[in-house]
């Protein structure tokens, strides 16, 4: 059977066991809880804030500046902790637990495992970034809502987790301990988070920013250098992830 | 004992630094047979068990299972194999019957025949009474035959199983015992074990490896035949003393063992007992005892292991 069919096979058993963990469960619904609660905080403090903004400005800003870009800069932050969770035990729970040699041992090329892993995270996020996008989406019944720049911060959010997951099944591939996994990917990305700070308004470490390249589509900005940004990233970790597994089969 | 050659291994290397670790083994496996695999910790045994089942690339050498050779085309290969690792690879979150579906599925069994597979192997395996059970909660011994369903659900050509009974109780390891057995009619199996009456009750087929290297490949049946005593207990009221029977004809050693008995090592004539007896009537020893003695599978394991160099401790 040819990789994609296989990394299939792979994703769904990673999805049934993500499921059967109460793991996915907190997850989604610790994130949910927490976004619920800044949703609407934002929306308690949207009039007087509008208010105010409209003593100063002939044209004040709406809700997509006021309570959508908010609402999603606070869940890449909490993705950025999330994340790390959900990808920690991938393949080193794998490795602990002998399953590895299962895989291994079956007609299955590693970069088929590679892809069945992300795949399944990948759905995962998918249906956090659903049940994310429903609560801004619900304005729309009562006011004007951008959505063009609302899909822009979505797509952004799910691009940025697709680099963090691939991230942390890198991690995951170079240890045993799923909890070394999840602090390394946490350091890595929050690493990768600050950059800019170091290196000024341009330059290379501002270019490596994972912020500055969000930041942009919050804005409604769509630029294909970000996009470029976040692939580029996701598939370089995969790359490496699958180098690392085959490597372990030379080790010397 | 004769067939189609299942897997076979030519001048397999495999070093990790300087270590040499397999050193050249070379061995054939053909259709039906059992082979045992044995040798002392740090021979090189789960090196060359690790290689067969693909997870470990060798220095040099072939692999070929089924006539595929396991490094140009690793998917065909493997296709035809099931590997049990020394620990079974099982989830313990999922029921017996979805982790099977799963191995079934990852081995490329087509959608269609997936569920007539499970039910075999089910069935072979003892496992359909727990079939819905989380493998989990299941005991060792369950698990390990679990681990075994999995190894057999694609009706690989050969099973390699890796110390299959080490941590159960003496009711399980008969059973896995009993089930490996019956693994030998339909599959070619290789089994790394330390138990050696293991090898004996189970295998058709002996391969000792020390230090990397093979020192000792040959049938059960030879084996036995080659076991056969050069050594003979003799037990007798009236025994002679030790210038009597060394004047016998063709005793090389005599080792006296008191209270009327002694081992005497002979040339391995065939009818050597039988002479020893008539001589026993003729003189009136008053025999109570005549025991052949047999050369063990473990005799020749530790002759051949344990010979002028130590084991090394090292290699995994």
């Amino acid at each position: 059977m040819n990789t994609l069919a296989m990394s299939l096979v792979i994703a769904r058993k990673e999805l049934q066991s993500l499921f059967l963990s109460p793991l996915a469960w907190i997850v989604l619904a610790v994130v949910q809880f927490i976004m619920a609660w800044i949703f609407l905080l934002q929306l308690d403090a949207f009039p007087e804030a509008q208010s105010q903004y409209a003593a100063l400005q002939r044209t004040p800003p709406g809700v997509g500046d006021l309570i959508v870009a908010p609402l999603f800069s606070t869940a890449s932050i909490i993705m950025l902790m999330v994340v790390p969770l959900l990808t920690m035990r991938l393949i080193a729970e794998e490795k602990r637990s002998g399953t590895m040699a299962l895989l291994r041992a079956a007609p299955v090329s590693t970069a088929a495992i590679v892809m069945g892993k992300f795949f399944a995270v990948a759905v995962f996020l998918l249906l956090l970034c659903a049940l994310l996008v429903v609560m801004p989406l619900s304005l729309a019944t009562g006011t004007d809502l951008d959505l063009g720049r609302l899909l822009a911060s979505v797509i952004g959010l799910f691009l940025m987790m697709m680099a963090f997951a691939s991230a942390g099944l890198f991690m995951s591939t170079l240890t045993k301990h799923a909890g070394v996994a999840a602090v390394a990917t946490f350091g890595l990305l929050l690493l990768l988070w600050l950059a800019n700070a170091a290196g000024g308004a341009d330059g290379v470490m501002n270019w490596l920013s994972l912020l500055g390249h969000y930041q942009a589509m919050l804005r409604g900005m769509f630029a294909t250098g970000d996009v470029i940004y976040y692939l580029v990233l996701t598939t370089a970790f995969l790359a490496f992830s699958v180098r690392r597994l085959d490597a372990e089969r030379l080790q010397r | 004992m004769s067939g189609d050659v299942v897997v076979s291994v030519e001048n397999l290397w495999r070093q990790y630094g300087e270590l040499v670790a397999v050193h050249g083994l070379n061995f054939e496996l053909r259709r039906g047979e059992v082979l045992g695999f044995l040798g002392p910790n740090g021979a090189g045994k789960s090196s060359s068990m690790q290689m067969l089942a693909g997870s470990l690339a060798p220095s040099a050498g072939r692999i070929r299972i089924g006539g595929v050779d396991l490094l140009d085309e690793p998917d065909r290969a493997k296709a035809s194999m099931g590997y049990l690792p020394e620990q079974p690879p099982v989830y313990p979150e999922l029921s017996v019957r979805e982790y099977l579906r799963f191995c079934a599925r990852l081995n490329a069994v087509p959608r269609s025949a997936v569920a007539a597979a499970i039910d075999r192997a089910l069935q072979r395996c003892g496992l359909d009474d727990v079939a819905d059970r989380l493998i989990g909660n299941l005991s060792k011994g369950y698990q390990q035959r679990v681990g075994i369903a999995q190894a057999i659900i694609h009706e690989p050509a050969v099973v390699i199983l890796d110390e299959p009974t080490v941590g159960l109780d003496p009711i399980q390891i008969r059973e896995i015992r009993n089930l490996i057995r019956e693994l030998g009619r339909d599959h070619s199996v290789i089994l790394s074990t330390h138990i050696l009456p293991e090898v004996q009750m189970l295998c058709s087929r002996v391969l000792i490896i020390h230090q990397g290297r093979m020192v000792f490949s040959d049938s059960m049946l030879s084996l036995n035949a080659g076991m056969t005593a050069d050594r003979l207990v003799v037990g007798a009221e009236r025994l002679p003393d030790e210038t009597r029977l060394a004047r016998l004809d063709g005793v090389k050693r005599i080792e006296m063992l008191g209270d009327g008995r002694a081992r005497l090592r002979h040339d391995g004539a065939t009818d050597f007992a039988s002479r020893i007896a008539k001589t026993a009537v003729e003189e009136d020893w008053a025999l109570f005892e005549l025991t052949p003695e047999r050369k063990t599978l473990e005799q020749v394991f530790v002759e051949l292991t344990s010979g002028e160099s130590a084991p090394r401790e090292d290699a995994a």
